[in-house]
């Protein structure tokens, strides 16, 4: 509740912190300070909380796992600001808005780690999308911008449109919005539930851009300005994840209803990882393809949604944390380059080896390597899907999966260390220096203890 | 703590090395690789006096929320697989000494990583952390052939990365099940031979965990990447890759496949045996046409290792004590070998061994330690090689003795690759270019003379090595 109610304020304060102050580096540290300020009342409710869960007005429940989800969400956007934040100033006049839109993001995130009905989570996911539209199009000099704007709302329009269906659907089944009164597994699965369930699924999937509801994130990602990109792909998409493992796992749990999901979302797992991963081995430009990836990692955080055990629980927080630090930590990297081809990257190590280095570490954390987070993010995943049982064709196609996607996360290795070039950046301070170092680190030190993170669930 | 010294010493001198500038890399290299050897051979002396000495032992916790420790311990196959890392690592850096590589820091200090991850694999006791150095030591060598290699370095180099991780990572899910079928969900070695996975599970399993080692040994099919590798790579790193590395593939089978899965490999032995011999045979003719002598030693390793693998499948404890006895010896000759093509690559300039010949006469001491490790190398008696193979044919033959018939035609084809090189290269006509050739060096002759004391003292008296590894063998035995 802390985190909804701070991040709200958050968002009405930069919105007045525009007006008042003229200097956009200063509206960077106020967001800094109002997000700190965030995190700090996002924990404090663990305090107060004790062993259970609490529940407000039949609406939203907090418990430990909503505040570890939103201390990781709100921990990556301060990440996010201290690396990115300067790149506001490059897209418009409206630095201020810009994290107002970013703050009422993380309340609509909030929200999606909260819900407890269907009506707050359609809340939660429009708070989520709508300040993302108006991000996507900020850039308003670029026509790119707008047309991945007006592509993005769109396509989200619709799905929004089928998320609703879906959930009037629940509601004519059961008579009630409530996730908990739900009880849509007991005895034989109503098929007008069925249906609800099915287009929710679609919905959702089409939030995390997953396959075959993925093809407007390239488009948006590449057109939308690469700091807003940089924010999508990672800390909402993991809110998107949030939301779907929260209802899936929550309400529609039954012998046969979670068999007949399974399927469908493991049939959409194994499109999303094999699209994602072959269409990024053709991407010339690293911003396209890390959107081809983040669809990629999207099917890893599916194994979760799919897997109902502890293990997925555990690995949707560190893969959450690990995908979007390191995500984080690459689009930083590129923002100051003036080249977002791979060609663009070439011969880093010898200009920038502080950069070179760190995204060396961002990269193999993405791919998976150990002693980087993704690697236990990867394992928890998989370790989830085994243990369920009976979908061992799906463990197998995600590992083949990620052993093609070492190809294209190497390309960059390859671009800064192997090949000849003059990889031409912006200018660099230390304290960018400094704030990449201490991401790589988190990476590393997930990698080594996930413990770290793990025990407060 | 000599175990954990065995990895932290390379670790942190390969942290540190790569902030040094000059000559510090080098210094530091060789004094690391001393101490390490030093290491070794005091962990050889406790093991000889008490197997079970705490002084082995390390077994700290990691994560405790996934049943996963820092496991480490010695047995005798682990040793003596240190002592090889240690020994080569040592020969590596003194051969190359006076070698310039272009950013000597990092090249150290990816060579050194690779020493620790390398240990880290022969010593890890705990599934996971086993997995996690058989990554750890795969990462330094990507960047080394990456940096320092031939001209087709970055797709050969690359072929050879994403299919050992495809390997590792079919590992990881094997490495999965079976620890969600441990009662306590714990990934220590002891959980893991409990004997939790039903035959049913071991019968594909078995495939998961083949592939992985497959692809590293290599074995037939899995052996493309390994040509092109060994052929690109600058040529330490190809001693490290053929001498050391290539036995994590043998040692993953014995320690982590055999007992595990013990039904599952008794049920696909004949297929992995074959799969072997076909290796050897199909190496060993590609070696006697290669024109290159990088890519004629790279095949007749294949042929060597597919030997190796045969004997692991063989289920008795003559093939098996004969594998881990080669391994060594195949780690110290391949290295010999290696050493001598990096002196004449290094001066000549060349690989092909039609534009070699008639370097005895010019260099003399270079052809007499060809002689001895080329013979070494296809197991002459009264050499360390000897003594392996024959104990590997031993056990092959009473596996099956056609299979052994088949295998042992790879005996006959080793002595003509290996007979022609030596011609080709040391005796014949010499051209402009080969009679420039300058012999020995102080230090490579010292490299040389150590290597070759290995090759005759194994040879005379293999008794140490074999008791070295006898409790391995016991073990491995136990288990079938």
């Amino acid at each position: 509740m802390n985190a909804l109610i701070s991040t709200a304020l958050s968002g009405v304060v930069m919105m007045f912190a525009g007006l008042l102050i003229g200097n956009k580096q200063r509206i960077k540290i106020v967001a800094i300070v109002v997000l700190l300020v965030a995190f700090a009342a996002n924990l404090a409710e663990l305090s107060t909380l004790g062993a259970g869960e609490r529940t407000y007005y039949g609406m939203i429940t907090v418990s430990h796992f909503s505040i570890l989800f939103n201390a990781i969400a709100l921990g990556a956007t301060l990440i996010f600001f201290l690396l990115s934040g300067s790149a506001f100033e490059k897209v418009g006049e409206h630095v201020s808005d810009y994290f107002a839109l970013i703050f009422f993001i993380l309340a609509g995130i909030s929200l999606a780690s909260t819900f407890s009905t269907l009506l707050m989570l359609f809340l939660a996911i429009e708070i989520i999308s709508i300040p993302q539209y108006i991000l996507a199009g900020a850039d308003k000099k670029t026509p790119k911008s707008s047309e991945a704007s007006l592509k993005y709302f769109l396509m989200g329009s619709f799905s929004t449109g089928i998320l609703l269906m879906g959930i009037a659907l629940i509601y004519g089944a059961t008579g009630t919005f409530n996730v908990a009164e739900l009880a849509l597994g007991a005895g034989k699965v109503n098929t007008l539930a069925l249906c609800g369930i099915i287009l929710m699924a679609f919905a959702l999937s089409f939030k995390v851009s997953a396959a075959p509801f993925h093809f407007w994130t390239p488009d948006v990602y590449d057109g939308s300005p690469t700091v807003f990109t940089s924010f999508m792909a990672t800390v909402v998409k993991a809110g998107g994840f949030i939301a779907f493992i929260r209802i899936f796992h929550g309400a529609f749990v039954g012998e046969r209803l979670t068999a007949d999901w399974q399927l469908l979302l493991a049939i959409i797992t194994a499109a999303t990882l094999i699209i994602g991963n072959f269409t990024a081995v053709f991407q010339q430009s690293v911003k396209r393809m890390l959107a081809y990836s983040s669809i990629a990692q999207a099917g890893f955080m599916l194994l979760a949604v799919i897997s109902m055990n502890t293990f997925a629980t555990q690995g949707i927080i560190l893969y959450a944390a690990a995908y979007s630090v390191a995500t984080i930590g690459i689009f930083a990297v590129m923002i100051k380059l003036k080249d977002y081809t791979f060609d663009g990257f070439n011969g880093l190590a010898r200009t920038q080896p502080v950069l070179a280095i760190t995204t060396t570490i961002f990269v193999c954390s993405l791919a998976g390597i150990p002693l980087t987070a993704g690697f236990f993010a990867k394992y928890f995943v998989l370790a989830a899907a085994v243990q369920q049982g009976n979908l061992l064709w799906l463990v197998i196609t995600a590992v083949i999966c990620a052993a093609i996607s070492a190809y294209y996360y190497f390309r960059v290795i390859i671009a800064m260390y192997f090949k000849q070039g003059e990889a031409e950046t912006e200018e660099i301070n230390g304290g960018f220096k400094l704030m990449l170092i201490i991401t790589a680190a988190i990476v590393i030190l997930l990698g080594i203890f996930p413990g770290l993170l793990l025990q407060f669930i | 703590m000599l175990t954990v010294l065995l990895i932290l010493i390379p670790l942190v001198a390969g942290l540190v090395t790569f902030g040094l500038k000059g000559s510090g890399p080098k210094m530091l290299g060789l004094i690391a690789s001393l101490a390490s050897l030093a290491v070794t051979v005091g962990a050889l002396f406790q093991f000889r006096t008490d197997p079970g000495a705490a002084a082995l032992k390390l077994d700290a916790s990691w994560i405790p929320q996934l049943g996963a420790k820092f496991t480490l311990g010695m047995d005798g196959m682990g040793l003596m697989l240190c002592l090889l890392t240690a020994i080569s690592f040592l020969l590596i850096f003194i051969v190359i000494y006076n070698r310039e590589y272009e950013r000597a820091n990092s090249f150290y200090g990816l060579m050194l990583l690779s020493q620790a991850g390398l240990v880290g694999v022969f010593t890890a006791y705990d599934a996971l952390l086993f997995y996690v150095f058989w990554e750890l030591a795969l990462i330094p060598v990507y960047f080394l052939c990456s940096l320092w290699g031939g001209e087709k370095r970055i797709p050969v180099t690359f072929k050879f990365f994403v299919y050992t991780f495809a390997g590792s990572l079919l590992m990881l899910v094997g490495l999965i099940y079976i620890y969600l079928q441990t009662p306590e969900h714990s990934f220590s070695y002891a959980s893991f031979v409990s004997g939790a996975v039903s035959p049913e599970d071991q019968s594909w399993l078995f495939w998961l965990f083949f592939v992985a080692f497959a692809i590293k040994m290599p074995v037939f099919p899995f052996h493309t990447w390994q040509p092109d590798a060994y052929e690109q790579s600058p040529t330490p790193v190809t001693m490290v890759l053929s001498g050391i590395m290539v036995k994590m593939g043998l040692f993953g089978v014995v320690r982590w496949l055999l007992p595990v899965l013990p039904k599952g490999a008794y049920m696909w032995s004949d297929v992995a045996i074959v799969l072997s011999i076909i290796g050897i045979i199909y190496a060993s003719c590609i070696a006697i046409v290669q024109s290159d002598i990088k890519r004629l030693i790279a095949y007749s390793s294949i042929a060597h290792i597919g030997l190796m693998s045969a004997a692991i499948f063989t289920n008795n404890e003559q093939g098996l004590q004969g594998m881990m006895v080669q391994m060594f010896n195949h780690g110290v000759n391949i290295i010999g070998l290696w050493i001598i093509v990096e002196i004449i690559q290094n001066r000549l300039k060349i690989k092909n061994l039609n534009e070699m010949g008639g370097i005895a006469q010019y260099a003399p001491g270079i052809a007499i330690f060809l002689v001895v490790i080329s013979l070494a190398n296809i197991g002459l008696p009264l050499t360390n090689g000897f003594i392996g193979e024959f104990l590997m044919f031993s056990g092959l033959f009473q596996y099956n003795v056609w299979f052994m018939a088949v295998a042992g035609l790879g005996i006959i084809l080793a002595a003509v690759y290996t007979l022609n090189m030596v011609q080709k290269v040391i005796f014949g006509q010499s051209n402009a270019l080969t009679e420039t050739t300058t012999d020995l060096k102080a230090n490579e002759l010292v490299v040389l003379i150590a290597i070759t004391g290995i090759i005759l003292v194994l040879g005379f008296y293999p008794k140490p090595m074999l008791e070295l590894v006898s409790s391995t063998t016991e073990l491995v035995n136990k288990v079938y």
